[in-house]
C-alpha cells in the first residue's frame, strides 16, 4: 500500500505528529485567549454603569473596600461585582450544559432553552409568583427560585426517564423536549391570563431573565455547582468525542452509551436548573455558545467543553455590558440582549462557515 | 483463537430476524464474507456479534464467553465498523482515529493511528478535516479507526459500499493482509458477490435469517445457489486468470422463483 490518495501530499509519521501537536497547542492557546478576553470583559462590565466610577477606583475598591464611601461600597459589592460574576457563571453553566446536550443527543439544536428546561423553570417560578405559600423560613422570592429549580430538575428527570426507556432514541428525547417547551409555555400563558395586573407584571419580568437577581449566596452556589460538574464533564470528554462519530461505533469501541448519556443529563440538570432558577430565562447562550466554541476549537470535547463554558461566559458578560448601554439609564434584562445580539452573530458565523465549506 | 457462533437468535419485537444460526468455527487469519439478499439478516447478525443487538445463543472467542464480558473488555476483542461515518463532525482525520483509541501514551497512540491510515493508503489525508472528505474517503477513515484498535475480530458492515473499484479491491486486500499478518479474523457484510468471491477465504450465505450455505467460494457458489438465494439466472465461471466470476443473465420471474 504505497500509493496515495489523489490530490494529497505524502506525509510521514513525524510530520503528522508535529502537525497534531501544533493543533493541540493552537487549541490550548485559543482556550487561554478566551480566558483573557473574559477577564477584560468582566473588567469592562464592572466599569460600565451610571455611577461614573473609573476602573482604577473600582479595582482599588475591590481590593481595599475601606477606601470607598458607603454608597460606592454598595454599588461595587452589592451591584456591580455580583452582576458581573453572575453573568460569567450563568453563561458558563448554560453553555457547558448546551455543549453536553448537543453531544449526547447528537443534535445541534439541543440546549436547555430548546429542550424545555428554561420553560419548566419559568412554569415553576410563575406558579410560585401567582400562588405563594406561607412558609416561615422561606421568603416569596426564595420560593420562586426553589420552585424554578424543582421544575427545571423535574423536566430533566423526565428527559432522563425517557433516555432510560428501552427503544427511546435520541429523536424521541428531542421531540419530547420540544413538546415540554410548548406544554410549559401554554401553562405559563394560562397563569398569565388568570393573574392580576400586579402579578402579571412580576410573571413577565421573571420570564425576561435578569442578572438583577444576583447575590453572593447565589454566586457561591452556582460556582460550587460548576466546580463539581466540570471535572466530571472533562473526564467524560473522550467518550463524548467518540459518541459524536456515531452511537454504534462508540458502543462497539467500549463506551457504555446509556450510562454516559444518563450521567451527562444529571450534570446538565444541575447546571441548567441552578442557572435558570437564579436568573430566569436566558435564551441562546446555551445554544450559541457551543457552536461558537466548535468553530474555534473543533469537536474534540476535551477542548470543546471548556471552550464552550468560556464562550458562554464571555457572551453573557458582553451582553451584560450591552444591557447597560442600549438604553441610557436603564438596565435592559440580559435575556433580551442575548437574543438581540447573540442571534445575528450566530447567523453570521453560520453563513461564514457555510461559505468556507 | 477461533470464533464460535452457536444457536444465535435475534428478534426485533416479535419479528424473528435470525433463526437459531450456528456457524462452523471460524479460524484466525481468515476473512469471512457474509452474503445474501436484502433482508437476509446479514447486518443484524454482525450487529448482534458486536453486542449492539440483544441476542440469544452462544458466542465465544478462543473459549472465552463473549456474552459475559463487560463492554470495555468485549471492545478489546471485537470492533464493529458501521456503514458510514456521519457527516458534520469538526475533527481532523488523524485526531478522529486517535479518538477511537482513547487510551495509551501519546507517541504510541500516534504511531498506531498513523500506521492504520498508512495501511489503507490514506496517511496523506491525516491533517484534513473529516468534513472535507468524500463519502468514500470517510469510509476509509472509518476502517482506519477500526484497524488502529487492533481487535481480534473485525466486524465490517459493507466496508466498500461507498468506494470506487480501485479502493474496493485495495480495502479488501489490506483487510486480508492484516488478518493474515496478525492472525486476526474479519467478518464483512458484502453485497458484491464477485468482490466477496475474490477476497474472502470463506463465504457465509444467509437467506431469510437462516444459514443457507458456508464454505470456500469455489465450493459453494453455484447457479442453483444464486437462483435460490438471489432469484437470478447466473453462471459461475473462471476468468483467464483463474478468478471466480458470477455472470448474471437475468432476474427470475416470481413464478420461476416459486
Amino acid at each position: 500500500m504505497n500509493s496515495h490518495v489523489q490530490g494529497a501530499t505524502p506525509l510521514d509519521l513525524e510530520r503528522a505528529a508535529l502537525g497534531y501537536r501544533r493543533l493541540l497547542a493552537r487549541r490550548c492557546a485559543l482556550v487561554v485567549m478566551l480566558g483573557v478576553l473574559l477577564v477584560v470583559s468582566v473588567l469592562a462590565d464592572l466599569a460600565s454603569g451610571a455611577s461614573g466610577m473609573g476602573l482604577g477606583q473600582l479595582l482599588a475598591g475591590v481590593f481595599d473596600p475601606d477606601s470607598l464611601s458607603a454608597t460606592e461600597r454598595v454599588i461595587i459589592w452589592n451591584v456591580r461585582l455580583p452582576y458581573a460574576l453572575m453573568a460569567v457563571l450563568v453563561g458558563a453553566a448554560l453553555s457547558l450544559a448546551g455543549a453536553e446536550m448537543q453531544a449526547i443527543l447528537d443534535n445541534p439544536l439541543a440546549s436547555p432553552f430548546t429542550l424545555g428546561v428554561s420553560s419548566a423553570a419559568a412554569l415553576g417560578a410563575s406558579l410560585a409568583i401567582a400562588y405563594p405559600l406561607t412558609i416561615s423560613w422561606l421568603a416569596p422570592s426564595g420560593q420562586v427560585t426553589v420552585a424554578a429549580f424543582i421544575f427545571a430538575c423535574c423536566s430533566l428527570l423526565l428527559l432522563q426517564a425517557m433516555a432510560r426507556l428501552r427503544g427511546a432514541g435520541v429523536e424521541s428525547l428531542v421531540l419530547f423536549g420540544i413538546a415540554l417547551v410548548f406544554s410549559c409555555n401554554a401553562l405559563v400563558s394560562l397563569l398569565q391570563l388568570l393573574a392580576t395586573e400586579d402579578v402579571l407584571q412580576q410573571l413577565v419580568f421573571w420570564t425576561l431573565g435578569s442578572l438583577a437577581r444576583a447575590n453572593w449566596e447565589k454566586l457561591a452556589i452556582l460556582a460550587a455547582v460548576l466546580a463539581v460538574v466540570l471535572p466530571f464533564s472533562l473526564r467524560a470528554a473522550p467518550s463524548m468525542t467518540l459518541l459524536r462519530m456515531g452511537e454504534d461505533r462508540a458502543r462497539s469501541f467500549g463506551v457504555d452509551v446509556r450510562r454516559l448519556r444518563y450521567a451527562s443529563l444529571l450534570r446538565i440538570s444541575l447546571l441548567a436548573a441552578t442557572a435558570v432558577a437564579f436568573v430566569g430565562t436566558i435564551g441562546f447562550v446555551g445554544l450559541v455558545g457551543p457552536h461558537m466554541a466548535r468553530l474555534l476549537v473543533g469537536e474534540d470535547q476535551r477542548f470543546l467543553l471548556p471552550a464552550s463554558a468560556l464562550v458562554g461566559a464571555l457572551l453573557l458578560s458582553l451582553s451584560s455590558i450591552a444591557s447597560k448601554l442600549i438604553l441610557p439609564g436603564v438596565i435592559v434584562p440580559v435575556g433580551i440582549v442575548t437574543a438581540l445580539v447573540g442571534v445575528p452573530v450566530f447567523v453570521a458565523l453560520i453563513f461564514r462557515r457555510g461559505r468556507r465549506l | 483463537m477461533n470464533l464460535k457462533v452457536d444457536g444465535i437468535q435475534v428478534a426485533y419485537g416479535r419479528r424473528q430476524i435470525i433463526h437459531d444460526l450456528t456457524l462452523p468455527e471460524l479460524p484466525t487469519g481468515s476473512l469471512v464474507a457474509l452474503v445474501g439478499p436484502n433482508g437476509a439478516g446479514k447486518s443484524t447478525l454482525l450487529r448482534a456479534l458486536a453486542g449492539l443487538e440483544r441476542m440469544r445463543g452462544q458466542l465465544s472467542l478462543g473459549g472465552r464467553d463473549l456474552l459475559q464480558l463487560n463492554p470495555t473488555e468485549r471492545a478489546r476483542l471485537l470492533a464493529y465498523m458501521p456503514q458510514q461515518l456521519p457527516p458534520g463532525i469538526a475533527l481532523g482525520v488523524l485526531e478522529s482515529v486517535l479518538a477511537a483509541l482513547r487510551v495509551g501514551n501519546e507517541s504510541d497512540v500516534l504511531r498506531a493511528a498513523f500506521e492504520a491510515l498508512a495501511r489503507i493508503g490514506i496517511e496523506s489525508l491525516a491533517e484534513q478535516s473529516l468534513d472535507s472528505l468524500s463519502g468514500g474517503q470517510r469510509q476509509l477513515v472509518s476502517l482506519a479507526q477500526l484497524i488502529a484498535r487492533k481487535p481480534q475480530v473485525l466486524l465490517l458492515d459493507e466496508p466498500t459500499s461507498a468506494l470506487d473499484l480501485h479502493y474496493q479491491l485495495r480495502v479488501m486486500d489490506s483487510v486480508r493482509e492484516l488478518v493474515r499478518e496478525h492472525q486476526l479474523m474479519a467478518l464483512a457484510v458484502l453485497h458484491d458477490i464477485n468482490l466477496a468471491a475474490a477476497s474472502a477465504d470463506f463465504l457465509v450465505v444467509l437467506h431469510n435469517g437462516r444459514l443457507y450455505a458456508r464454505g470456500a467460494p469455489q465450493d459453494i457458489l453455484t447457479p442453483r445457489l444464486l437462483a435460490d438465494v438471489y432469484g437470478v439466472e447466473a453462471r459461475v465461471e473462471r476468468c483467464s486468470r483463474g478468478r471466480l466470476q458470477v455472470l448474471v443473465d437475468r432476474a427470475l420471474t416470481p413464478a420461476e422463483r416459486a
